[in-house]
């Protein structure tokens, strides 16, 4: 066993999920966290709650926040101001990390990226799709965002600005995006139902009903 | 481009790139597995890894393992380095453990 992991060629699909033989890093993540079970780092029953966890954040979470501030201005400017604490004020606890919430008008379109890694609001979108943790996102949003955005099926005039908000692990940036026409009036949940991950990145708008 | 002498390989903002892939997998167990052992290790009363360390790492593997390996494999990676690095495992123990697991071919979803 090599004391440094790097040289390991794989391709670019996941492992086969489950059937077959192990692959070498399947068989590195059973081993190390049985050693550190083992040792008392943590318990089998902390890794079960943390997967646990994990599956039970999704997009919804940051839709309900989108239809709040769409139904409640004083909670939107709040939001705008601190996201954290403004999630906090709705029970919703993101931890250490700072959230900043940008909002789309008629006159700004807001984007988001981790140029550097793959930081994103995961607590209020879930884990980030594999395209926003992948190359050709990466690289381009930040020169292009207009003709990425086209690629997803979304046109930006030319007389609204695009900024590209770049990420890092401790500062993660969510898209408000505009209330669709013709939904004023309407209860939060049925908002929220509008509320998409991918316009929650900035790559989409909501579609008007 | 993309040879930028101090640019490191995961710093790719801004290079030429094709276009982007939208098709997505569901993670694997294994994959959700390594995601938890992150949490697990960077939480705030354990503080075994930090998140910063663990990225660091990633840009240590290097352009060609950087490029050839999956998302959650250069998480493991890292991860695994931090650990042998910290001396909180050690090369044998990884390695004798490792041994098992393969002998066992076992899915050890736990």
């Amino acid at each position: 066993m090599a004391s440094h992991v790097h040289d390991q060629a794989h391709d670019h699909r996941p492992p086969p999920d489950e059937d077959g033989p192990l692959s070498y890093y399947e068989t590195m993540e059973i081993a190390v966290r049985e050693i550190l079970i083992e040792k008392g780092v943590f318990g089998a029953d902390d890794v079960r709650a943390a997967i646990e966890a994990m599956d039970a954040r999704s997009p919804a979470k940051g839709a309900e926040v989108v239809a709040r501030a769409w139904t409640d201005p004083a909670f939107k400017d709040a939001l705008l101001v601190d996201g954290s604490a403004a999630c906090a004020s709705i029970g919703i606890e993101l931890g250490p990390l700072r959230l900043i919430a940008v909002e789309n008008t008629a006159t700004v379109h807001n984007v988001i990226v981790c140029t550097l890694c793959s930081c994103y609001p995961r607590n209020l979108l879930g884990l980030p799709p594999d395209w926003y943790k992948a190359k050709a996102y990466r690289s381009r949003v930040v020169r292009e965002p207009r003709a990425v955005l086209r690629e997803f099926g979304t046109e930006v005039p030319d007389d609204v600005t695009v900024r590209v908000h770049d990420s890092t692990a401790d500062m993660r940036y969510i898209v408000v995006p505009r209330q669709p026409a013709g939904t004023e009036g309407w209860e939060p949940e049925r908002l929220a139902a509008l509320v998409t991950r991918d316009c929650m990145i900035g790559v989409t708008v909501p579609k008007t009903p | 481009m993309g040879n930028d002498p101090g640019r490191g390989v995961h710093d790719m903002g801004g290079l030429p790139a094709g276009s982007v892939e939208r098709a997505e997998h569901a993670h694997a167990p294994w994959e959700k597995r390594v995601d938890a052992l992150m949490v697990l290790l960077g939480s705030p009363e354990r503080r075994v890894i930090t998140v910063d360390q663990l990225r660091r790492g990633i840009e240590q593997l290097g352009t060609e393992a950087y490029e050839a390996m999956s998302y959650y494999e250069r998480w493991m990676a890292s991860i695994t380095n931090t650990l042998l690095a910290e001396g909180v495992i050690s090369s044998d123990e990884l390695g004798r453990r490792m041994a098992e697991v393969e002998k066992r071919g076992e899915e050890g979803a736990g």
